[in-house]
């Protein structure tokens, strides 16, 4: 695989959702190609179909018709068991609502995603704890996420979703929960990550959180309105 | 293109016992989440539990008891007894009449001399009468019997000796108390070598043997064989019952003297071959019904009883059975109801699992192995406090109860089984969720 070659690429991806009668194209044939080491915000109205989008690239969602390569790999025809296995090695995922599970410490929440990869337990421990003290919550390791602020919580997703090394990094609003000055934590977190030269799709509503992003993607309707680079 | 062909043949991941242990850990963490809630669920199980364990020690302990006295019986013997004849059309004038009835030495003597493989007949006469000694007074059962009645009955000489066949010949006075009747008669002298007065004769006390049980015998004996199954107090030799009290007996009954003939009470027959004793028993009957008008004696086969208590215990353990498995029912949908609303409750959870990276079959397991444990542990605790249920009732009850080692093994597989059984449902709905919806739950 060269530097050329998309990371992420979408051909005429369209996602219908019946209801009753009527169909709703959440969306109605999006082509996109993302390359490694872009970091991508994903912006438009609300119920543009952006999260649709983002779900679709998760793997948690498969497109009604057209293709989706993940790092070269078509994946819009795989089993259910065979997306779960590229979710937990090939994606990592931040959301809004953070979604730790709360029986669980930090350390535990974050070795979610190598324990279903079947990483033996100290191994798990270790890039676990190596993370967490990344993401400055080194005193917090056995703290349960209901002992935690936001941004902490957030932060042990952003951990949690860089756990596997993953291709790409998909974010849902990453910031939509939290004050200005977390947001702003949170924020240039991604942008370091971007400097090290991770991929990141992050959807947001906000341009000014948008302006963090190298390239933007606008869209409205289910179809793909703007796309540019700065 | 190697990065990508690694997803397809990237090696599912195997259930090794590290593995399960974690996945053991994370239900042990989300059940103790909820303690209160685990825990009245776990309690379903452990009342199914521990109530079949109970339930069937009971019932075995019961069920030996009645087999015990039964084979106590000697399941080689078939037992006769004297009962009086219904509808003893009574002449109301007559003052000086005789109620004659029961077995007779003539009677035995045919058995002997007809039936093969019969070794030991066991006459006995029985007699009612005040015994005393000194001013210590018991109203006694004295049976008159034969030298090798303790040998048949299976009965444990404690002190002294039983009568030998020569004092059987010389029809000695002599006698054996049981303990009952030491402990009346003898209260504070030892009974070896002492006398015992009944009427005008006196006994030598040569030996002190077991009370005998005769609650199996009772529960058969049809209401006029009363005299004839009271526990015997005192033994003496046959020939000198027979020759102290002589054939006639006077009971005072209802106001008027009732003077009645029996020649022998109650006879031991013991068949050599265990296979043969059905049958015996039948031919004896047909021998005593030959010459006989109406039914004064009954047949006891102990072999019979036996069967038929074997049989009372199957339908009873069956009976048990249904109970256990609907107590166990009520557990096991406890279980599921609580794991449906966990479940439901625990959406988001499946979602963020699914997400990262758990398929189906991990989330089945997960809940699998939650319901697994929630009964699992009912069980360990149901078998526990099952074991010591019937402990303290034998202390507090003095009932015989015995846990078989199967009660709990069949117990407490039966609640881990209703764990799978009850937990599967549950643990597809969790796992057909959709991850997209379930992630949106809130
Ligand atoms: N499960 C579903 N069933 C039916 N329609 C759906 C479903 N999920 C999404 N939609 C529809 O698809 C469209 C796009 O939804 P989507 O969630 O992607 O919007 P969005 O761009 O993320 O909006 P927001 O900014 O408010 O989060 C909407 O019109 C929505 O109603
Ligand atoms: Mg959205």
């Amino acid at each position: 695989m060269t530097a050329a070659d998309p990371i992420v690429r979408l051909e005429e991806v369209r996602r219908t959702y019946r209801m009753g009668d009527t169909e709703l194209h959440a969306l109605a044939g999006v082509s996109l190609d993302f390359f490694p080491g872009e970091y991508i915000a994903i912006m438009g109205p609300s119920g543009c179909g952006k999260s649709t989008l983002l779900n679709l690239l998760g793997c948690l969602d498969q497109p009604s018709s057209g293709r989706y390569l993940l790092g070269g790999e078509d994946v819009s025809l795989l089993e259910d068991d065979a997306l779960s296995q590229i979710r937990g090695a090939r994606l990592g995922f931040i959301f809004q609502s953070y979604n730790l599970i709360q029986q669980l410490t930090v350390v535990e929440n974050i070795e979610v995603p190598l324990f279903y990869q079947g990483v033996p337990e100290h191994k798990c421990r270790e890039a676990s704890i190596q993370l967490a003290e990344k993401v400055g919550l080194g005193q917090r390791l056995y703290h349960r996420p209901n002992e935690l602020s936001g941004g902490q919580q957030q932060r042990v997703g952003i951990a949690r979703a860089l756990v596997n090394d993953p291709l790409v990094i998909l974010a849902d609003e990453p910031t939509g929960n939290l004050d200005s000055h977390s947001g702003t934590e949170i924020l240039r977190m991604m942008d370091d990550l971007h400097a090290q030269g991770k991929t990141i799709i992050m959807v947001t509503h906000d341009p000014a959180i948008g302006k963090h992003a190298q390239r933007l993607v606008r869209l409205r309707d289910g179809v793909v309105e703007s796309d540019e680079r700065r | 293109m190697s990065a990508g062909n690694a997803w397809q043949s990237h090696a599912p991941v195997a259930l090794s016992p590290a593995r399960l242990r974690r996945i053991m850990m994370l239900g042990f963490k989300s059940l103790w989440m909820h303690r209160l809630r685990s825990g009245l669920t776990i309690l379903g199980i452990v009342f199914g539990v521990c109530s079949v364990i109970a339930m069937l020690a009971v019932g075995e302990g019961a069920s030996y008891e009645a087999q015990e006295q039964i084979r106590k019986l000697g399941s080689n013997n078939i037992i006769l007894r004297s009962i009086k004849p219904i509808n003893q059309d009574r002449p109301s004038q007559a003052r000086q009449w005789v109620l004659e009835y029961g077995l007779t030495y003539l009677d035995l003597q045919k058995i002997r001399e007809t039936i093969p493989g019969v070794t030991i007949v066991m006459p006995s006469r029985i007699v009612r009468d005040q015994v005393w000694n000194g001013v210590n007074r018991m109203d006694a059962t004295i049976v008159g019997t034969v030298d090798w009645y303790p040998e048949t009955r299976q009965l444990n000489l404690l002190q002294g000796r039983y009568f030998t066949p020569v004092e059987m010949e010389a029809r000695s006075n002599v006698c054996v108390l049981t303990t009952k009747a030491v402990e009346t008669l003898f209260p504070l002298s030892a009974p070896l070598g002492g006398k015992v007065r009944v009427g005008s004769d006196y006994y030598d006390v040569i030996g002190v043997i077991e009370t005998e049980s005769t609650g199996a015998a009772q529960s058969t004996g049809q209401g006029s064989g009363k005299a004839a199954t009271a526990a015997p107090d005192i033994y003496i030799p046959l020939s000198a019952a027979r020759h102290r009290f002589g054939e006639i007996l006077v009971n005072r009954s209802s106001g008027s003297f009732e003077a009645t003939r029996v020649e022998l009470h109650e006879a031991y027959v013991r068949v050599d071959d265990q296979k043969d004793v059905e049958e015996t028993a039948l031919i004896i009957e047909e021998i005593l019904k030959r010459d006989r008008r109406k039914t004064d004696f009954e047949i006891i086969v102990p072999l019979e009883l036996l069967r038929q208590a074997e049989r009372t215990k199957q339908i009873f353990n069956i009976v048990l059975g249904a109970i256990a498995a609907i107590s166990l029912l009520v557990g096991g949908i406890g279980i599921m109801n609580i794991m449906l609303a966990s479940v439901t409750e625990r959406t988001r959870e499946i979602g963020i699992r699914r997400a990262l990276g758990a398929r189906r079959r991990d989330i089945i397991l997960q809940f699998l192995i939650e319901t697994v444990i929630l009964s699992g542990t009912g069980g360990l605790v149901g078998v526990a406090i099952g074991i010591l249920i019937p402990v303290v009732i034998t202390m507090f009850a003095d009932m015989r109860t015995i846990v078989t080692p199967w009660a709990p093994i069949l117990a407490f597989s039966i609640s881990g089984m209703i764990g799978v059984v009850f937990g599967i449902y549950p643990a597809l709905r969790a796992a057909d969720m959709d991850p997209v919806q379930a992630l949106r739950h809130e």
